[in-house]
């Protein structure tokens, strides 16, 4: 019955070879994506079910019982997550073809499939692996099909950041070669599970070192302040779809990563003093980094920056409420970062320009539009009745139960960098949708080429975040699959009470930890 | 627990530090090769993790288990040389995109974050600057590009971003103003 385990990394696989040889037919093509995107949900769906209601779900995959073969591996945390990655990315894929379908004549849709199911199931095999070296290889099936993603159709500035991405991504991935290596030649084994009992009993240094080395590997995967240089650098240039399915999914699985290794292999009794001030560190300069940006999906990537000082002030705590916090803020996040890049995609679309100072007297975004937007703006703010305030109130608490001055502090960061998102989103609101002009009129009318324009030499191509297309109104499937988007997210905050029981469990699980090991080693016996 | 012996230690540490010395350069040749040194030192280092010297595990009559070579590692390497070789192929076909779009193999640095770094200055300068980037973002060509990548002094390369910096963005001036 554990074979459905399979079913999120093998079905985008092999959809994604399938749809390389249908490369001619692009309707095939979409509909064998959206068709294995939604069988993966409705598996994930019946996983995660499964997995609250029995414990972890393991499958020995090649017939290799658990220490010995790969094993894949179900707890509450993977399971949750990988729902709800699967589910952004099913909204994502329809509003990418919604946006393929109002471009005609893109050459690059039929290369974008095979790589998005490929990233999918990179994903998929990376919440569900049970084994550091499958993570690796996760993480390089996923990363080497984001690189393929982020250089699509490449001008200047796709090759510029699409290089910097690539290579910080790779740097990071041979770090986590090093850090496996290290494992192996110190315990002897590559099994998350085994791992924990082995190295518990490696001397105290030599854990510290492999501990913060598979920091860092995650930490520059997930953003990290000091690490994060390369983000908001390399998202804002992709397509926005794209920008949208990597800000969601490809910094949460960093998250994840850290979550799984260090409750699993480095437990501690105490608040983690050093990502404590790492936590503060990537709140406080995300968000002043969003606070200065002018385009509009440079601003939306400082604020994932800062965001993810949210999951990691959950995890420095390192206690039930802290992780609750953080499972909490990672669902959610995934959810409202996605909705926001594909709410300003629709303003970029309808505007006709990405950067901020320049929306002035363009045509202003239609009332559904300025709703999108507002909706996950404000819960990423943390304001009220959305779901950053619950998950946002969950780490608050955590911090106060904690009580030591270490939290205090962390409390201050969180409160003060809400405020400041909000701050941020406010000024990005005032300039998007207050200060262009109402009416009819189109972009090139409202905003007439200033003289200086015929003698200066034509755009160059490679300027993709500022090029001036004409104002358009969005397909239905852009906007259908953006509220989708927004409708999840409240109704997260509505089910915020089961959530959050669900996410007590699974931080329940992570910190004890025998359950996560009893189910994978015990299979050792039948 | 395995011990590395001193020259496979010493053969690994100076492979990564070669690696991150060329990861540190400017120009995309360098950088590729440096992951390449780094993608084989962390080979190594996979292989090493094992013990070394002992024979492979081949059909015939059975040894005792402790006689043989760990063939752990060894699938992990190769794994890990495959995905690494595979990825090499794709920077190197990256890196030729960007030779062929720009005219030089040089990592260049953000538009947009020198833009706003300068924003300050640029609306403090005013009008005087104003025409100066004007003209200089006139003058913009592939060949000015070209020789600019050729000198690699530091003035020349501040000069060609600051050149580029104002074409992309040549109405900004006095938007901001």
């Amino acid at each position: 019955m554990t074979t459905v385990l399979a079913l999120p990394v093998l079905l985008p696989v092999l959809a994604a070879g399938a749809s390389l040889a249908l490369r001619h037919h692009h309707t095939t093509q979409r509909l064998l994506s959206v068709g294995v995107l939604a069988t993966v949900l409705a598996t994930a769906i019946t996983l995660l079910v499964r997995a609250d209601q029995r414990g972890p779900q393991v499958l020995p995959v090649g017939g290799w019982d658990a220490p010995t073969g790969v094993s894949l591996v179900a707890d509450r945390l993977s399971a949750l997550l990988l729902t709800v990655s699967i589910l952004v990315a099913l909204s994502v894929l329809v509003f990418a073809i919604g946006q393929g379908v109002t471009e005609p004549g893109n050459e690059t849709a039929a290369t974008f499939h095979p790589a998005y199911l490929l990233l999918t199931g990179g994903v998929g095999l990376a919440f569900l692996s049970g084994d550091l070296f499958n993570l690796f290889v996760a993480f390089e099936v996923m990363l080497g099909a984001s690189y393929v993603l982020i250089t699509l159709d490449s001008g200047r500035a796709r090759a510029r950041a699409g290089m910097t991405y690539t290579m910080t991504s790779l740097t990071s991935s041979l770090l986590f070669i090093t850090a496996v290596a290290l494992c192996y030649g110190a315990t002897g084994t590559v099994n998350l599970a085994q791992l924990a009992g082995r190295v518990a009993e490696l001397p105290e240094g030599l854990r510290s070192a492999l501990s913060l080395l598979l920091l860092v590997v995650f930490g520059i995967k997930s953003a990290m302040v000091p690490l994060h240089f390369w983000l908001p650098d390399s998202y804002p240039t992709a397509p926005s779809p794209i920008t949208a399915v990597f800000a969601a999914l490809l910094t949460k699985v960093g998250v994840y990563g850290m979550l799984r290794t260090q409750t699993l292999l480095f437990p501690r009794d105490d608040t983690w003093i050093l990502l404590a001030v790492l936590a503060i560190a990537t709140l406080l300069i995300g968000v002043l980094g969003a606070i200065a940006q002018d385009d509009v999906n440079r601003l939306l990537s400082f604020t994932l920056v800062s965001h993810i000082g949210f999951m990691l002030l959950g995890l420095a705590l390192f206690d039930v409420a802290g992780l609750t916090g953080a499972i909490l803020y990672v669902v959610h996040h995934i959810v409202v970062q996605a909705t926001l890049f594909l709410a300003a995609a629709l303003v970029v679309h309808r505007t006709g320009t990405a950067a901020l100072h320049r929306m002035k007297g363009r045509a202003p975004p239609t009332a559904l539009i300025t709703l999108l937007f507002l909706v996950p703006a404000m819960s990423l703010a943390g304001i009220p009745p959305f779901s950053g305030f619950i998950a946002k109130l969950a780490l608050f608490q955590a911090a106060v139960a904690e009580g030591s001055g270490t939290a205090f502090a962390l409390l201050g960061a969180a409160v003060l960098t809400s405020f400041l998102t909000l701050a941020a989103m406010a000024r990005l609101g005032r300039k998007a949708f207050l200060e262009t002009v109402p009416g009819p009129s189109p972009a090139s009318s409202a905003h007439p080429a200033p003289p200086a324009s015929p003698a200066s030499p034509p755009a160059p191509p490679d300027d993709e975040a500022h090029q001036e297309v004409p104002a358009r109104l969005p397909g239905r499937l852009m906007l259908g699959a953006t509220c989708a988007m927004a409708l999840t997210g409240i109704t997260l905050a509505v089910c915020a009470g089961p959530l959050a029981r669900l996410s007590e469990r699974a931080a329940d699980d992570l910190l004890r930890r025998d359950t996560y090991r009893t189910a994978v080693l015990e299979e050792e016996g039948r | 627990m395995n011990t590395l012996d001193a020259t496979l230690a010493t053969v690994v540490g100076g492979l990564f530090a070669v690696g991150f010395f060329l990861l540190m350069q400017r120009s995309l040749m360098r950088v590729v090769l440096g992951f390449v040194v780094l993608g084989h030192g962390t080979n190594l280092l996979l292989l090493s993790a094992g013990r070394s010297g002992d024979p492979p595990i081949v059909e015939g009559p059975m040894r005792q288990v402790d006689g043989y070579a760990d063939p752990l590692p060894q699938a992990l390497a190769l794994t890990s040389i495959v995905i690494t070789f595979g990825l090499t192929t794709f920077l190197l076909a990256l890196a030729y995109r960007s030779w062929r779009l720009t005219g030089h193999d040089e990592v260049r640095d953000d538009l947009e974050d020198r833009r706003i770094g300068t924003a300050r200055e640029r609306v403090d300068a005013g009008e005087r600057t104003d025409a100066g980037e004007r003209t200089d973002a006139g003058e913009r060509t592939d060949a000015g590009e070209r020789t600019g990548a050729g000198e690699r002094t530091g003035a020349a390369e501040q000069t060609r971003d600051r050149r580029e910096g104002t074409a992309a963005e040549e109405e900004t001036p006095e938007d901001l103003a």
